[in-house]
């Protein structure tokens, strides 16, 4: 079971780590670190990651399945649900939880306050007018 | 005799996790290979399926490489074949883009490819390792001719941005310096008696003979600037003919200098088993193996088809698409059995009726984000200046590769270099940008390696596989525990509905993890489906 573990871990690690060995030191945002991305906040989370699926106008899109609108979609009146999401995946979603693992993904995590910062971006833009606010301490105690 | 292979597959294990934490995962993998851990292929030659059952049919969603594979050797086999495809094209993720081909990301973006004719752009697959039996053994069933591949290229870079004043190094020079320092270092190790306790004196000398073979070491097991080591890293002044002939040797690099670098981080790639040579390409793009499996398919596959349903009952499966595009158009589809190839990104927002325990798999598989750029030049400099003939240069820039055509070699022609192949967080961010942006970003970076991509640039193409309308990323993200938890569930027969693809694989991301997963998922569909009709 153990071995069976390593090799699952291995084919995990060795089909990206070829690519990523060199790769994890440097970025296109002189900000990220080798730990966690430097986005500034909600928006600059927003567009250097979220719009990739999302859409620049939040509006998502469909193809064979569909990447759905963060603009006029009622599940966004739970901020709480939005930061779940963002923690812990849904479906193809990816996880955005910073394990400390050191995983070839791990730098690709979010920290709490960026979580919290994109939320409150995403939900007073986009034709979105909440007036709650999340905080970085609210999405920490969501952590498992 | 227990007992004892228990003790051996402890220290084995042991073993596996030291090497694993001090070389890291390609080292792992060479040792667990020398082991026997890390298997070829399951491939052990298509299945033949004896005595199907007259009438009896399978309807397959998708025609990628999981899905032909199963329509080809099912209809072989005497079943009726019907196969549903959201694209215009066969393929999937086995696609080339050349010149005049279209592709519309989501979102919108749109691109006219404007290679010339011979050039093209990989978006998925790319190399055909020579143990992947099971693809290479349709490439020879559908006539796809291959031509190697050049993963290692001893003239090709490896780069930091911040070694050696961001001045490329060639992986010769990278590659011998570090054997030859490390062989020194063991070599004084040795001859100080440091390995007194662990090597006797008879194995010493032929340690050190070996360490002087390995490292280009000189008389003295010194590692030092000479023919013996400029034989390996390069000369400064190439041997010749003549009044010029005498050659200039290399100095190699200092140790701490080396080290510094991290580029020894780049030297392992081409050692993954994946990645040893012999690797093969298919003449003219990695499209051509669906492409073939199309036309050997042609007409049982109906393209355009965007599933919306899947109905199973005691008897059948029924499916509901539409013609993609146009939303409302609704089609049934009916068969006795359903092999399902849709990924698992876009097959959890699919209604259908399956068993919980596949259901909770199916909506369990994060997908990785990954993004390719093609830049077309209008001349092969790569090859003309710096005799970079195919192969990989590895750099820390987010653009991660540079991959060099391994075809038209020595050709006076226009030329398309991988001007970028990007994982993890660069990969989401340049999936984030529109196509143009990342081909300005992937020509900036790049010509950090290739001044000369300013003037030579001609036009590119680039895909962030997120955006990719028919797989919305870009392969199953397994971990373990994800594996642990839901892997054989998705892989069960549910009722009348199996699924395939490189997701229901231990190869993920691998075109022979989509053929094995095909090849296995019909051959227990056949058992049920002949125990049925006996019954």
């Amino acid at each position: 079971m153990k071995i069976h573990r390593l090799l699952t871990t291995f084919l995990y690690l060795g089909l990206l780590s070829h690519a990523t060995t060199l790769h994890a030191q440097s970025s296109d945002n002189t900000t990220h670190t080798q730990s966690s991305p430097g986005f500034a906040d909600g928006k600059a989370v927003f567009e250097h990651i979220c719009q990739g699926c999302h859409m620049p106008d939040a509006k998502g899109a469909t193809g064979a399945g569909s990447y759905p609108a963060l603009t006029g979609n009622p599940r966004l009146v739970s901020a709480a649900y939005m930061a779940a999401v963002i923690l812990h995946g849904r479906r193809d979603m990816p996880s955005f939880i910073q394990t400390g693992d050191s995983g070839p993904l791990e730098n690709s995590r979010l920290n709490d306050t960026q979580i919290a910062d994109v939320i409150n971006y995403v939900r007073t833009h986009f034709g979105n007018h909440y007036a709650d606010r999340i905080t970085a301490q609210e999405v920490a105690g969501m952590h498992p | 005799m227990q007992d004892d292979g228990r003790m051996f597959s402890m220290k084995r294990r042991d073993l596996l996790r030291m090497i694993g934490m001090s070389a890291g995962a390609a080292a792992m993998y060479q040792a667990m290979s020398s082991l026997g851990l890390a298997a070829e292929s399951s491939f052990k030659g298509s299945p033949t399926l004896q005595g199907a059952p007259g009438n009896t049919s399978v309807l397959i969603l998708g025609a990628g490489i999981a899905g032909m594979v199963a329509a080809y050797e099912l209809r072989q086999a005497g079943y009726k074949v019907q196969v549903l495809e959201y694209n215009q094209r066969a393929g999937g993720r086995n696609w080339s883009l050349r010149g005049g081909d279209r592709f519309t990301e989501l979102g919108g973006f749109s691109q006219h490819c404007q290679f010339d004719d011979g050039c093209y752009l990989n978006p998925g697959p790319w190399r055909l390792p020579y143990h992947h039996h099971g693809i290479l053994s349709y490439c020879k069933k559908l006539g796809v001719q291959l031509e190697p591949f050049v993963q290692v290229n001893h003239n090709a870079y490896v780069h930091s941005a911040s070694a050696f004043g961001g001045k490329p190094q060639r992986y010769r020079t990278i590659n011998t310096d570090y054997r030859g320092h490390v062989a020194e270092l063991l070599a004084k190790s040795t001859q100080q008696g440091k390995l007194d306790e662990t090597v006797s004196k008879e194995d010493q000398e032929k340690l050190l003979e070996s360490l002087r073979d390995w490292g280009a070491l000189d008389k003295n097991f010194a590692y030092s600037s000479g023919i013996a080591s400029s034989n390996r890293r390069g000369f400064d002044k190439d041997p010749g003919g003549g009044l010029s002939a005498r050659p200039v040797p290399s100095t190699p690099i200092a140790l701490d200098e080396l080290l510094g670098s991290r580029l020894w981080s780049a030297l392992s790639a081409g050692e993954i088993y994946e990645f040893q040579t012999s690797l093969f390409q298919p003449v003219g793009g990695m499209g051509r193996i669906g492409e073939a499996f199309g036309r050997a398919l042609d007409g049982v596959i109906r393209y355009g088809a965007k599933v919306t349903a899947i109905q199973q009952d005691a008897h059948g499966v029924s499916v509901s698409y539409e013609d993609a595009g146009k939303h409302g158009s609704t089609h049934k589809a009916h068969a006795d059995w359903c092999i399902c190839t849709i990924p698992l990104s876009i097959l959890s927002q699919i209604p259908m009726n399956v068993s919980a325990p596949m259901a909770a798999a199916i909506s369990a598989v994060p997908y990785a984000a990954s993004v390719k750029v093609g830049l077309q030049f209008k001349r092969r400099f790569w090859e003309e200046d710096e005799h970079i003939y195919g192969g990989i240069t590895y750099t820390d820039l987010p653009i991660a590769t540079i991959g060099y055509p391994s075809s038209g070699f020595h050709s006076s022609g226009k030329g398309v270099l991988l001007g970028a192949y990007i994982w993890g967080l660069n990969a989401f961010e340049f999936t984030a940008m529109t196509p143009a942006q990342r081909i300005q970003k992937a020509l900036e970076y790049g010509s950090q390696i290739h001044p000369q991509y300013h003037r030579e640039f001609e036009t590119g193409v680039a895909v962030g596989w997120h955006r990719s309308p028919f797989t919305m990323g870009c392969f199953g993200l397994w971990s373990d525990d994800t594996r642990a938890k839901h892997y054989d569930n998705l892989c069960q027969i549910d009722g009348r509905i199996a699924l395939a693809g490189e997701h229901a694989s231990y190869l993920p991301a691998w075109q022979e993890g989509a053929v094995t997963s095909a090849l296995d998922v019909i051959e227990r569909i056949h058992r049920r489906a002949v125990a049925e009709a006996r019954a």
